[in-house]
């Protein structure tokens, strides 16, 4: 199988100036990778670091050590290291991201939120917003709902735009932060079909997973972040 | 070979030219007598970019602005845009009637207040019409068929084409002083505080419509806020700024979700979260 992104020795520690400049360190030593066709959990006790970690592989969270290389447009690039510009490619084109909670812009309908990661490619919006059609269907999001921003939106159906949004593209790498979290049963189960085919396609997976039973439907392996605990690697 | 030659090379074996900034801004410094307006600011602004410069009132955004987009005159330091044939030119180099055709054709400025970018009592049709006809177009019918479709692109309806900007409100006015910006189809435009002085819900409208516009014509842009919510939705980089100077700079929502230096912190942890 074939690693589409390694990990290495990457750290983080927060410095809050607003307290008096006292530091925080969350992760360091954190290694690992992530090979195409499969799907590895981030695994650990709430605080310890997960979503810092999917963060800073996504560029939204500097790193204060340590290398984060992506295969991307055939080459491999830092992204610990990349300028704003070659991150914002790698979002478009290589490392797809489903947060934990959605941003919601105002005005924007959720057909066009779900649809957005297309348009930026250049697709043609209505093809777009046909995609995005099909994923709120898979992922029963009630139809009357399509049109509306979804500021307004229960937990469960931002959830459910903000898989749509993620997978409606072929990123060969995603990143899924606890995505089934506020979803009931018969929707869990269509995230774990999602999941399911985009190891078919080859893609590389990193999520988050309270809930054991979507953990152990997709996961392959467990990466322990408790193991990269700063207090840990200080020790 | 020359450079133009190996472009053309690459160009033939289907390789796309490595693209260049549009803009290079190096060390621009302005004072006002011993008050220091903005110093020793340098960055790159690529094409369909959009940049968004933050910071406190007096912070020294509106003079950064202006000394880049040519309306006030910098201490020190230079500006260099990427003309449409690809040559770069130093704009303080420029003759000022080279300068002037730049801003009216292939740059555009939206002012905070429209006032300042429109013409009060001239119908909204001719406000859009007259950038058309500044960059030598003089075929009437066709000038007002642009203007009719600038001002459905910006949501005023048509039956207002004969309307003076002064009958319209806030919002209104502001898209027409977007579309007459627009109308040119240029690749930079400069805003300083687009949706300052807009009710919230009109802001939200206004900010709707720039993101669409913007992502569809692929525009660059630098727009000055001091507010990081409009920075957020509008902007791919940021530049934060205090007492004129750079305090951080990086992608966008890196410096909001993880900001390093003090005062980003202490920016950042003032907003109300909504
Ligand atoms: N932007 C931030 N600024 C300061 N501290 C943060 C920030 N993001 C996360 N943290 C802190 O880092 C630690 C790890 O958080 P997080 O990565 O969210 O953990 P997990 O996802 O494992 O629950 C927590 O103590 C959290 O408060
Ligand atoms: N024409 C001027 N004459 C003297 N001082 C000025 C002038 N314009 C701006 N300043 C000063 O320069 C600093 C930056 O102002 P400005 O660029 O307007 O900031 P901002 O747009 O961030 O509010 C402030 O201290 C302001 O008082
Ligand atoms: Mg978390
Ligand atoms: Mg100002």
């Amino acid at each position: 199988m074939n690693t589409l992104l390694v990990a290495s020795e990457v750290k983080k520690t927060f410095v809050m100036h607003m307290r008096g400049g006292v530091e925080l360190p969350v992760v360091a030593n954190v290694s690992f990778s992530l090979k195409g066709g499969a799907c590895a959990v981030l695994g650990g006790p709430s605080g310890v670091g997960k979503s810092s970690i999917l963060k800073m592989l996504y560029g939204n969270y500097g790193c204060d050590g340590g290398q984060i290389l992506v295969r991307h447009h055939g080459r491999h690039v830092d992204v610990a290291s990349a300028s704003p510009r070659l991150v914002l490619e790698i979002r478009r084109d290589t490392i797809g991201y489903v947060s934990q909670f959605l941003r919601a812009v105002p005005r924007v309908s959720a057909l066009d939120v779900a649809a957005e990661p297309l348009l930026i490619r250049g697709v043609e919006r209505e093809a777009a917003r046909e995609q995005a059609r099909g994923l709120f269907t898979e992922l029963n999001l009630p139809e009357k709902l399509w049109s509306l921003p979804p500021a307004t939106f229960s937990g469960g159906e931002q959830q459910r735009v903000n898989i749509a949004r993620g997978f409606i593209t072929d990123h060969p790498i995603l990143l899924l932060d606890e995505p089934t979290a506020s979803l009931d049963a018969a929707n869990r189960e269509v995230v774990i079909g999602l999941i399911a085919s985009k190891k078919a396609e080859g893609a590389a997976l990193l999520g988050i997973f309270h809930d054991t039973d979507v953990r152990n439907a997709v996961a392959d392996h467990v990466i322990d972040v408790s193991a990269f605990a700063a207090g840990k690697a200080a020790a | 070979m020359t450079t133009s030659d190996t472009l053309e090379a690459l160009a033939k074996a289907g390789i796309p030219a490595p693209e260049k900034p549009l803009l290079t801004v190096e060390k621009l410094t302005r004072v006002y007598g011993k008050r220091i307006g903005c110093a020793d600011v340098s960055f790159d602004l690529w094409p369909g970019e959009v940049l968004a410069i933050v910071g406190e009132s007096g912070s020294g955004k509106t003079t950064l602005l202006n000394c880049i987009s040519s309306r006030l005159t910098p201490t020190c330091g230079t500006v260099h845009y990427r003309m449409r044939d690809g040559a770069s030119a130093d704009i303080y180099k420029m003759s000022e009637a080279e300068r002037r055709y730049l801003m009216r054709t292939d740059w555009g400025f939206v002012h905070q207040n429209p006032i300042d970018g429109l013409r009060m009592t001239v119908s909204a049709g001719a406000n859009v019409g007259e950038r058309l006809m500044a960059v030598g177009n003089r075929h009437y019918g066709n000038i007002r068929g642009a203007a009719i479709e600038w001002l459905a692109r910006v949501e005023i309806e048509e039956d207002r084409v004969d309307d003076q900007p002064r009958t319209f409100s806030g919002g209104m006015r502001q898209r027409l002083q977007i579309a007459r910006n627009l109308v040119t189809e240029p690749r930079l435009v400069f805003m300083d505080e687009p949706t300052g002085g807009l009710d919230v819900s009109v802001q939200a409208r206004l900010l709707d419509l720039l993101r669409g516009l913007v992502s569809d014509l692929g525009l660059a842009v630098i727009v000055v806020t001091h507010d990081l919510a409009v920075a957020r939705l509008l902007s791919d980089r940021m530049i934060v700024m205090k007492e004129g100077r750079v305090i951080e700079a990086g992608l966008t929502d890196r410096v909001l979700d993880d900001p390093r230096a003090p005062y980003t912190q202490l920016l950042v942890s003032s907003i109300l979260q909504v």
